[in-house]
């Protein structure tokens, strides 16, 4: 179950434990650099933010941290170790969980039975004690259907819970990709472009919802979004990445008045 | 209710069905070649392959009326294993009932071994099923489990004496351990890998049984194999050793048909156990990761299950359903030989499982049997009829790729409040 954790710590950035830090992160594919020497810092409990242009690498960087990819070079520190090239079902399991870019659900199946996959390795996996229905078996889905159905009421999926994936509204679709990644009781949860395809509402409740996560769950956040509007409102610290390099780095406030960052956004065509 | 495109797509299902009942029946049924003083004659029989014709047709077409009401399942409580609606209770019910009486019938009488031979490819197909079914992997070797099952319970027998029980779960062990031997390194491979793979190990393990003839007795494979007891009692013409036959202790005598109708109780029996325990296992949180695996394998990966663990236990398990199947053919036959387990037979409960219904326990059975039914079907494969077949399966991607009784999918659901 879902503790209330401490208070966010309110000491000066730099005192508080790392997460996750990152070294001189490379990827190439072929001749084409899609990162190159990302280093970044995050802090435990923060909300840390990647911005940059359409195809600067953002992605790339997420692929690499979840273990989808393989970094070309550096070094992708969490939890004392070097992870990178870890398989990313061994990094969920460490607590690495994230959304796509374009949601990925199980689409044919039920919202609920979407949060229960997701739940596969907290239960009672074993074969036989399914097959004869032991009462810890009995207990352990029970368990995986009220923390899916406490899930649906804080998404505000509730009502749509017996509904195929694949039928919801896109919102309801991110919402649903976002307590699918809660539910396997994660430490850093990486959000691509969450508000992407939202309306203002929905894009205010996201808000509300992801430091939400960060307070009721102690969940470290690492964010991907285009909306500016959301990233300065709810981050601790900005990554802005062009052509896969990093252009600077800091609080909202630093990074809004940085004019590498203005001329990168203002160059850029479709921004 | 249903509107005119409802009815539209009922018709367009039932004449599809239709058609490939024709294309399946006629050449198989409705075409003899017979040798008369004239030389070789091309005879039409149309009868049998028109009423199956008609039977499917109609079938299909009053099907979706029959069962609408009945949809969906809804779930009463947050209870998580689906109680099995009432109405379905009397049709399985009426269904084994009719299992049971059927072999003291006369058309049941004297289709004893055909029906007993569709117990063991439904088995077959069943196990094929949670692995191409459920988690989506192609298996083309299939029948090389089949054939380490078969030659698990001859060899025991043959050497150590054990019996069928003894050996039935030695035999899917066996089978299931080879999978998991065979699966490990090549499921973490594309998907295509397990194909060709698998296609060699059916070849490997038929060959190696072929030339291995101090173990195996080669080509002649091993004969004298002692048949499975009903409730201990032997249901040969004389009991082994000291014990007493099920004929004596009931009193009748002997009539080879006894023992046919015994197999085909024990054939059943496996059938049943294996359709309960499948279709338990595909509610659980493994056929939930089968399922969310086949639509979705990053998001799987995301999430922390391990694909290749969650395609291991599918693949052993259907596997370990071969190696059932296997015992339970030697132990019917009383023989096994290498080229019963030929490629054609992997080729076969594909077959099984595509036009069934892949996922679709209920399709895989009517597919099997009837598949099994059709005259001649395994035994006497003339090069036409498979051209026909190939073809069924090609028209079967194309317009049904969910098969002739696709599952409806019985789901989780929450309560609504
Ligand atoms: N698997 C891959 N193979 C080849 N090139 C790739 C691959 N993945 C990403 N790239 C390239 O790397 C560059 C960075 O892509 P990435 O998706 O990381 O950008 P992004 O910052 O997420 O952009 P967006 O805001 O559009 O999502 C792009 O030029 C892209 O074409
Ligand atoms: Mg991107």
């Amino acid at each position: 179950m879902i503790t209330a954790d401490e208070t966010i710590l309110t000491s000066a950035r730099e005192n508080r434990p790392t997460m996750l830090s990152v070294h001189n992160l490379q990827m190439r594919f072929g001749g084409l650099s899609a990162v190159d020497g990302i280093n970044f810092h995050v802090k435990e409990k923060e909300i840390f933010a990647i911005i940059g242009p359409n195809g600067a690498g953002k992605t790339t960087v997420f692929n690499c941290i979840s273990g989808f990819y393989k970094p070309s070079k550096g070094e992708i520190v969490y939890g004392g170790n070097d992870i990178a090239g870890q398989p990313s079902h061994k990094l969920a399991r460490k607590g690495i969980v994230r959304t796509f870019q374009n949601v990925r659900l199980f689409r044919n199946m039920t919202v609920v039975e979407n949060l229960l996959v997701a739940q596969h390795a907290q239960l009672n996996t074993n074969l036989l004690s399914g097959l004869f229905n032991t009462s810890r078996y009995r207990v352990s889905e029970q368990a995986a259907l009220s923390r899916a159905t406490f899930w649906l009421n804080k998404v505000r999926l509730r009502d749509v819970a017996n509904r195929e994936a694949g039928n919801l509204s896109y919102g309801q679709q991110r919402r649903l990709e976002i307590a699918r990644c809660m539910i396997t009781h994660p430490k850093l949860l990486l959000l691509d472009e969450p508000a992407a395809g939202l309306n203002p509402q929905e894009t205010v409740a996201l808000d509300v919802l992801i430091r939400d996560l960060r307070e009721t769950c102690g969940v470290t956040i690492l964010l991907i979004e285009h909306d500016m509007r959301l990233v300065m409102e709810i981050s601790d610290c900005i990554l802005v990445m062009e052509y896969g390099q990093p252009i600077a780095e800091g609080t909202p406030e630093e990074v809004k008045n940085n004019p590498r960052v203005i001329q990168a956004y203002l160059g850029a065509a479709d921004e | 209710m249903r509107g005119e495109t409802g009815m539209h797509v009922v018709v367009k299902d039932a004449v599809i069905a239709a058609l490939v009942t024709a294309l399946l029946t006629i050449p198989l049924i409705g075409l003899r070649l017979n040798v008369e003083s004239t030389g070789l004659v091309l005879r039409t029989e149309m009868f049998w392959p028109l009423t199956a014709i008609l039977v499917v047709f109609f079938g299909r077409l009053i099907l979706p009326f029959i069962r609408r009401p009945t949809l969906p399942v809804k779930i009463p409580t947050e209870k998580i294993i689906p109680k099995i609606a009432e109405y379905r209770k009397v049709w399985l019910g009426a269904l084994l009932v009719f299992a049971v009486t059927l072999p003291f019938t006369p058309p049941g009488g004297s289709m004893l071994t055909g029906l007993t031979m569709a117990m063991i490819y439904m088995l077959l197909a069943l196990g094929l099923n949670i692995v191409v079914g459920y988690a989506g992997l192609l298996d083309l070797g299939h029948a090389a489990f089949y054939a380490i099952g078969a030659y698990t319970y001859a060899l025991l027998n043959q050497y150590y004496g054990l019996s069928f029980w003894q050996a039935l779960p030695l035999a899917g062990i066996a089978a299931g351990f080879f999978g998991i031997v065979l699966g490990f390194p090549v499921l973490r491979l594309r998907g295509d890998y397990l194909a060709i793979v698998t296609l060699g190990f059916g070849e490997i393990v038929r060959l190696l049984l072929n030339n291995w003839d101090s173990l195996t007795g080669g080509p002649d494979g091993i004969t004298n194999i002692s048949k499975p007891t009903l409730f201990g009692w032997e249901i040969t013409r004389r009991a082994r050793g000291e014990g007493e036959t099920l004929w004596q202790f009931l009193g009748v005598d002997f009539v080879n048909t006894y023992q046919l109708i015994a197999l085909y109780f024990i054939g059943l029996l496996l059938v049943v156990v294996a359709v309960i325990v499948i279709d338990r296992l595909s509610k659980m949180p493994v056929g939930r990761a089968w399922e969310a695996l086949r639509e979705d394998e990053i998001a799987c990966r995301s999430l922390g299950l391990s694909p290749t663990m969650i395609k291991l236990t599918a693949f052993s398990l259907g596997s370990m359903f071969a190696g059932f199947a296997g015992a339970f053919y030697a132990a019917y036959l009383g023989s096994v030989t290498p080229d019963s387990f030929a490629f054609i037979e992997s080729a076969i409960i594909l077959s099984i499982v595509v036009l069934g219904g892949m996922g679709s326990q209920r399709g895989v059975l009517l597919a099997a049997l009837t598949l099994t039914l059709l005259p001649e079907f395994a035994r006497d494969f003339a090069e036409y009829r498979m051209l026909i077949f190939g073809l069924v399966m090609v028209l079967m991607m194309i317009w049904r790729p969910q098969g002739l009784w696709p599952a409806s999918r019985r789901r989780v659901e929450l309560p609504t409040s």
